[in-house]
């Protein structure tokens, strides 16, 4: 049970899919303007998270690891056009407020990333789960830096004005504002685990087990016992 | 702070300190602020007092709530603060003025590091920072409330075909609408020269600086050249912000290398960008390329080997 809750608050903490393994920033940062709109990027988001990697979690076994990226694909654009057509059809103006980026879920490395990374290596209930967790983690933040955003740059918080009337700093709801509060974001979370006492990996798909890595990094040096300071934030 | 290494003698010793240094350069804004007190009105001075009196609480605040040593002593704080209202219009309300100051204080110097640390010049990301948030308020240029009679218009850069030669005295004085600091250019170069005169910059970039603006300007074919050095920002930021220790290249070939480019940019920007002032993004583009001036123009030691490489392993 541990180990399944572990898996869940993995994609919102410690492996939080856009502030440490940095993957989606893109629709991150365009997005994350107004609250609604974060809101609802999130929710679309998740649900194809989800969907996706239980699919691909029931067909790891059929597909055949060469042509794997191109089904992937196949099954996360089934569900992007899904969402597409329902939000077009009931939440217009959603719909307009995300623009392009709600089709470009297809190809968002979040959910093509579990899929490789996750799903296609692990079982249904275990797969449910990260998706779950990982779109948590997603929504957490582009809502968190929606409402800063939202409210800093516009006064406005669900479009209802919080600061009166005359107030607005352009920059913080343009591009410029949306890598700032990005930074601080990362920053802030980085420092609570580091407050925490949680080790940091910024690796992706790393598990802490040197002996079996390929990978000659940096941390294998470096992790050592008593040296644990030092191997922290590589980033 | 970091470890300080002592190498073999012999060891330069000099009575200045970033605090003399930086209240010869506030010495050196003063007739530029008065001058904006004649020609705005007495608000000009207020905003200046208090941009400096909001930056110096925002570094001090800061670096209490950072466990940092305190460095507001230095001034440099207040120099910022002061160069940040300058470069704002006397009718920008007092709330939009101290965004740029958060901006220069917080965002750019003291989240990178503190004093030296800065990547670009902090005073001008607070600029940048109000203009594109607040683009209106900071293009409403007036001079309505000075002792001189002036009206509301563009910055003279803005209709810079309008100009003829008798116009020249109004611009060298100052009597046109601009931001706070920058309109009169009298003022500007006597602070200028108090800065060279007391060694404080040397005059290599501000004549670079000016030099290529005005050359590259005739090139393209901008109107009125020599008109267009006195308008507009160039000369505030060619001896306040341009000259900024942190963030000019070290040797003297850099400083020729960065002045002529940020001259080019200028130029370029006033004459075929859509912005009719090029100063701040020309003087920012440069500071970011001053760590790459700096490696280009790496100067030998005498009898020495290129120490390029031997650095490179002695940092790791």
């Amino acid at each position: 049970m541990k180990e399944k809750l572990k898996i869940f608050t993995n994609g919102i903490f410690k492996e939080n899919p856009v502030l440490i393994l940095l993957l989606g920033c893109c629709s991150v940062l365009a997005i994350s303007v107004t609250v609604s709109g974060a809101l609802g990027m999130g929710v679309a988001l998740t649900f194809v998270l989800v969907c996706s990697n239980i699919v691909i979690s029931l067909l790891r076994k059929i597909i055949p690891d060469k042509v794997r990226i191109p089904c992937f694909i196949v099954v996360i654009a089934t569900f992007v056009t899904l969402v597409q057509m329902v939000v077009e059809a009931f939440l217009p103006d959603l719909h307009s407020a995300l623009g392009v980026f709600l089709p470009l879920i297809v190809v968002n490395c979040i959910v093509l990333g579990r899929a490789e990374l996750f799903a296609s290596k692990h079982s249904v209930g275990d797969s449910f789960l990260d998706g779950l967790g990982m779109g948590i983690g997603y929504t957490v933040v582009i809502v968190g830096i929606a409402v800063v955003r939202e409210l800093i740059g516009n006064g406005t918080l669900l479009d209802k004005r919080i600061i009166p009337e005359g107030y607005q700093i352009g920059i913080i709801s343009q591009t410029p504002g949306g890598f700032m509060m990005f930074g601080f974001a990362m920053a802030l979370l980085v420092y609570c685990l580091r407050k925490k006492g949680k080790k940091f990996e910024p690796r992706i798909g790393c598990d802490g087990k040197c002996g079996s890595c390929r990978e000659n990094c940096e941390s294998r040096i470096t992790d050592l016992p008593g040296q644990d300071e030092t191997a922290e934030v590589k980033s | 702070m970091s470890k300080q290494i002592v190498s073999v003698s012999p060891h330069i010793r000099s009575s200045r300190t970033t605090q003399n240094i930086m209240l010869d350069v506030i010495i050196a804004m003063m007739p530029a602020v008065i001058a904006s007190g004649f020609l705005f009105g007495f608000r000009a001075i207020l905003l200046v007092i208090i941009s400096s009196a909001v930056c110096a609480l925002l570094e001090f605040g800061w670096e209490k709530m950072m466990k940092k040593p305190v460095t507001v002593q230095d001034l440099s704080a207040v120099v910022t603060g002061m160069l940040v209202a300058m470069n704002v219009p006397v009718s920008m309300p007092i709330w939009m003025m101290i965004v740029g100051d958060i901006a220069a204080i917080i965002l750019v110097k003291q989240l990178f590091g503190g004093l030296g640390c800065n990547f670009v010049n902090p005073a001008l990301v607070g600029r940048l920072v109000m203009m594109f948030s607040f683009a209106s308020a900071m293009t409403t240029f007036t001079g309505s409330s000075g002792i001189v009679d002036a009206t509301t218009s563009a910055t003279p850069l803005a209709n810079a075909g309008a100009l003829g030669w008798d116009q020249f005295l109004t611009l060298f004085l100052g009597k046109h609408g601009g931001a706070i600091g920058e309109t009169c250019a009298l003022a500007i170069l006597i602070g200028g020269i108090y800065l060279i005169v007391r060694k404080v910059i040397k005059p290599i970039i501000p004549l670079c600086y000016i030099g290529s603006c005005l050359v590259f300007t005739f090139l393209f074919g901008g109107q009125n050249p020599v008109m267009q050095i006195f308008a507009g920002g160039l000369l505030c930021g060619a001896f306040f912000m341009a000259t900024d220790y942190v963030t000019s290249p070290i040797t003297n070939s850099g400083k020729v290398i960065f002045g002529v480019f940020i001259g080019f940019l200028t130029a370029v920007i006033r004459v075929f960008g859509t912005y009719p002032e090029g100063v701040t993004f020309a003087i920012l583009f440069g500071n970011v390329l001053v760590p790459f001036i700096n490696d280009l123009t790496l100067t030998k030691p005498l009898g020495g080997i290129f120490p390029k490489k031997e650095k490179k392993e002695a940092a790791k």
